[in-house]
């Protein structure tokens, strides 16, 4: 039960976390990736404030067992691979495009905004895809 | 200054939300996979429900008391963009195995070579197409 609160608060804290910072507008997040234009360096913040936190924290919390867990499940796979490469461009791609990320493209569900369902719709439908695809063995 | 004040602040909250996974269940705090392997969920599903809720009540509260602000922007583009859009991150997401939070917010902090690779990435391609978008106006 306790698990459950702690990731209900921390999907919770997140979600704050998405709007307050602008990651949930995609105009912002177009004006970060707009380098070469108009660029709007703001969310660069966003990225420098939870990283750096987690820096810290990561450390200190992976040296104990976890409160409500045996252990930590942190990914094991170390090495670069086609799949990441051509994964991460595809993604960088769609975010270019639209200016959302699956985090924010869950957060801005709650203004039934037409277009924030139909992404939500098609990047479940792209997750589908690649499950399919995977379970072929075609990717 | 408020154009990097709240984007720090939010990102602060990000980092202690991730921080807060990581240390009561050990688990990371990585939306796409999250949200991907509960269409096809097991009995050890229920965290990644939780936080799923968590992150749509957070929305709805935030929406509820500060839309005018913390809403005030609109998702511009036709349908066919839309779709296109959402299919390249949703496949891009779970072939690269994640996202902006997957392995920007938590793989980056460990120093996970192939988080830092795929941020770069991602960051690399999403500023190419917003060029090329911007060359062709």
């Amino acid at each position: 039960m306790k698990s459950i609160m702690i990731s209900f608060l921390s999907g919770l804290i997140f979600a704050a976390g998405l709007s307050i910072s602008g990651m949930t507008n995609p105009e912002k997040v177009i004006g970060f990736l707009d380098l070469f234009g108009n660029w709007d360096a703001s969310l660069a913040f966003v990225m420098i404030g939870a990283i750096s936190l987690n820096f810290f924290t990561f450390k200190k919390i992976t040296q104990k067992k976890p409160l409500y867990s045996d252990s930590h499940s942190l990914p094991t796979k170390s090495n670069i691979d086609l799949k990441l490469f051509l994964g991460a461009a595809l993604f960088g791609m769609g975010w270019g495009i639209l200016g959302i990320c699956p985090g924010p493209a869950i957060v801005n569900l709650v203004t039934l905004d037409s277009n924030a369902i139909l992404f939500v719709i098609s990047m479940t439908a792209g997750m589908s895809l690649f499950k399919i695809l995977d379970k072929l063995k075609v990717v | 200054m408020n154009s990097f004040i709240l984007p720090l602040i939010g990102g602060l909250l990000i980092g202690v939300s991730s921080s807060l996974m990581l240390w009561g269940l050990g688990k990371i705090s990585g939306i796409s996979g999250i949200y991907s392997s509960l269409l096809s969920p097991n009995n050890e599903s229920y965290w990644k429900y939780s936080f799923m809720l968590g992150l749509i009540a957070g929305g709805i509260i935030l929406n509820s008391l500060y839309s005018d602000v913390l809403f005030d922007y609109q998702i511009t583009g036709s349908a066919p963009r839309v779709i296109v859009a959402g299919l390249l991150v949703g496949f891009g997401t779970r072939l690269g195995n994640g996202c902006t939070s997957g392995h920007g917010v938590c793989g980056i902090p460990r120093l996970a070579k192939r988080s830092v690779f795929a941020t770069l990435t991602f960051i690399a391609f999403g500023i190419g197409i917003v060029a090329i978008e911007g060359a062709v106006k």
